[in-house]
């Protein structure tokens, strides 16, 4: 069995599919579209129009790249400020034309730069939290690689999250839980396994909805059954009208969390 | 007022406004308080009428009940939710005991106060976080309150004023903590929605997930001078970028250059400015009266 730091780790392989990856795979007639309109194109976010069947979609995804060269392209799928305003930007098309929402996560977190942080990364995700929740038209997020922290929730304010069966989800990365808690980054494999991040274990704590198997060796079969849930889910969620939606949406959130 | 018999004794570092090092300890350490950034030693009854603030007009960190003391009206303060408290939902090594500890450190059962109050005869709903439980970290009973406070303050038609400071969300909650981001953002925005009114004031340090959310998601966002405002640690946005960072990276007066903050207000002013916002945000038109107008000729030609 693998360990849940062995998990996070082979999130972050080159060898599993990309943002793009799942662009192309799941969706046609992809159109990218660029930037913000405030000060730069994010190349860690990509975004644009496609169809799912035949229904046009809005799709938002994190894109890590693959090799060296890609990498460093998209910062490593670490989004700065722009491209969390540039998802908002499309989404907001999205809502006037109608359109549902899909994200496709996989990212270690929101870029830690100083620009970054000049140009307001929290204010960035803030927004997003913000205006998600009563976005007038469906959504859904699937987590499919690292779910990193308020990098990765600023795209998953959804009304339906799923997580692919060897994905992760976390508050922190484990070594930087390790770090900050016992000052020694080689503890991550010991954080891993408390932070209950695994596909599994966010799934037993009520925080997705769906566990989507993977066929490593054919990702070609997953990617199949994706179009047919999702258009599955799609049919389904089309049926609320919008007040209904974004009620639901706020009380899945709403109910997460154990207290006293 | 007297604003000396609101505060008490910091009871430790944190609340005396960080770390000393060993050798300014010394035996008169009742009496004075050295500041960390101008070195002066206030004395403690100065420092108590100056609410905390150093001569230099470094802020110390103050806690939940010294803020509300002094932002809102005597015995105004109505505590609302003190029965909800964190649990270890994901079995944490040492949470349990951390916890217990933040308790007995800070005298209160959670890291933030939520509550209704009146500030200069105007009616609110208040929250401030304390920065000597667990840092205002945010776990699910954080989340819960500061989301139960907004429900409530939707339902009242109050306005909401939030005083933050926090290391960000909980990660011994794991997951959940992070949810509460989310949880807290709903509520923000339907309180928004309502055409109801909210302030912040970031105090040092905002960070984490709460600047991405409920920290920058004010109408009105005030911060006190010096105060770090930013999402991730500046020792992790160092070690990432392998860069020497630039002078007041993350400080309220270079967020404010950069457009993120309306206003830095000094703490002695903090009151009067939430008021006159308060005011002006009043569903009651003509309720509240502007002060008498400038004679601007005249102020201008003397």
């Amino acid at each position: 069995m693998t360990t849940a730091y062995e998990q996070v780790v082979a999130t972050r392989s080159q060898e599993r599919l990309t943002g793009l990856d799942f662009i192309n795979g799941l969706f046609t007639d992809f159109i990218e579209l660029h930037g913000d309109r405030r000060f730069a194109d994010d190349p860690a976010i990509v975004g644009g129009l496609a169809y799912l069947g035949d229904i046009p979609i809005t799709v938002i995804a994190t894109e890590k790249g693959r090799d060296t060269k890609s990498r460093i392209k998209r910062n490593f799928g670490t989004p700065n400020p722009e491209g969390y305003r540039k998802a908002l930007r499309l989404m907001k098309q999205a809502e006037k034309f109608n359109r549902p929402i899909i994200c496709i996560i996989d990212t270690s977190g929101a870029f830690c730069g100083i620009g970054a942080e000049e140009r307001g990364q929290g204010q960035a995700v803030a927004e997003n939290l913000y205006e998600m929740m009563t976005m007038r038209t469906p959504i859904l997020s699937i987590l499919v690689g690292e779910g990193g922290s308020g990098g990765a929730l600023a795209l998953a304010i959804a009304d339906e999250v799923w997580i692919l069966e060897n994905a992760v989800y976390s508050v922190i990365s484990p070594e930087g839980c390790a770090n900050i808690l016992w000052r020694d980054p080689d503890r991550a494999k010991e954080a891993a396994e408390h932070l209950k991040l695994t596909a599994k274990d966010v799934s037993k704590l009520g925080i997705v909805d769906k566990v989507v198997k993977e066929h490593e060796e054919e990702p070609d079969i997953m990617l199949d059954s994706l179009v047919t849930d999702i258009s599955m889910w799609y049919e389904k969620i089309s049926k609320l009208n919008n007040d209904e939606l974004i009620e639901k949406r706020y009380e899945r959130f709403r109910k997460i969390g154990d207290y006293m | 007022m007297a604003f000396s018999a609101i505060f008490r004794k910091p009871k430790n570092e944190l609340e005396k406004g960080g770390r000393k090092s060993a050798k300014n300890v010394e035996s008169d350490v009742e009496m004075t308080q050295s500041c960390p950034v101008c070195k002066a030693a206030n004395a403690l009854g100065t420092l108590l009428e100056n609410l905390y603030v150093c001569k230099c007009g470094y802020c110390f960190r103050v806690t939940a009940r010294q803020r509300i003391a002094y932002l809102t009206d005597k015995d105004s303060f109505q505590e609302l939710y003190t029965d909800i408290v964190s649990v270890d939902p994901i079995e944490f090594p040492e949470y349990q005991e951390k916890l217990e500890k933040a308790r007995e450190g800070s005298l209160e059962p959670e890291a933030v106060l939520c509550g209704i109050a009146k500030i200069n005869d105007v009616d609110c709903a208040l929250f401030a976080m304390d920065p000597n439980f667990m840092m205002g970290s945010m776990g699910a009973a954080v989340g819960e309150k500061i989301t139960r406070l907004f429900e409530y303050a939707t339902e009242k038609s109050l306005p909401v004023i939030g005083c933050t400071v926090s290391g960000g969300a909980r990660m011994q909650e794991g997951i959940i903590s992070l949810m509460q981001m989310a949880k807290t953002s709903g509520a923000v925005k339907r309180h928004s929605d309502a055409g109801n009114f909210y302030i912040t004031l970031l105090t040092d340090p905002t960070t984490g997930g709460v600047t991405a959310s409920f920290a920058m998601q004010g109408d009105i966002l005030i911060a006190e001078p010096g105060a770090i405002v930013g999402f991730a640690g500046a020792r992790v946005v160092e070690q990432t970028v392998r860069k020497k960072l630039p002078p007041g990276f993350q400080k309220a007066e270079v967020m404010l250059e950069h457009g993120f903050l309306d206003m830095i207000v000094e703490r002695k002013e903090q009151k009067e400015t939430i008021t006159t916002l308060l005011k002006m945000h009043s569903k009651e038109l003509g309720k509240h009266k502007a002060k008498t107008r400038r004679v601007w000729r005249q102020a201008t030609r003397s």
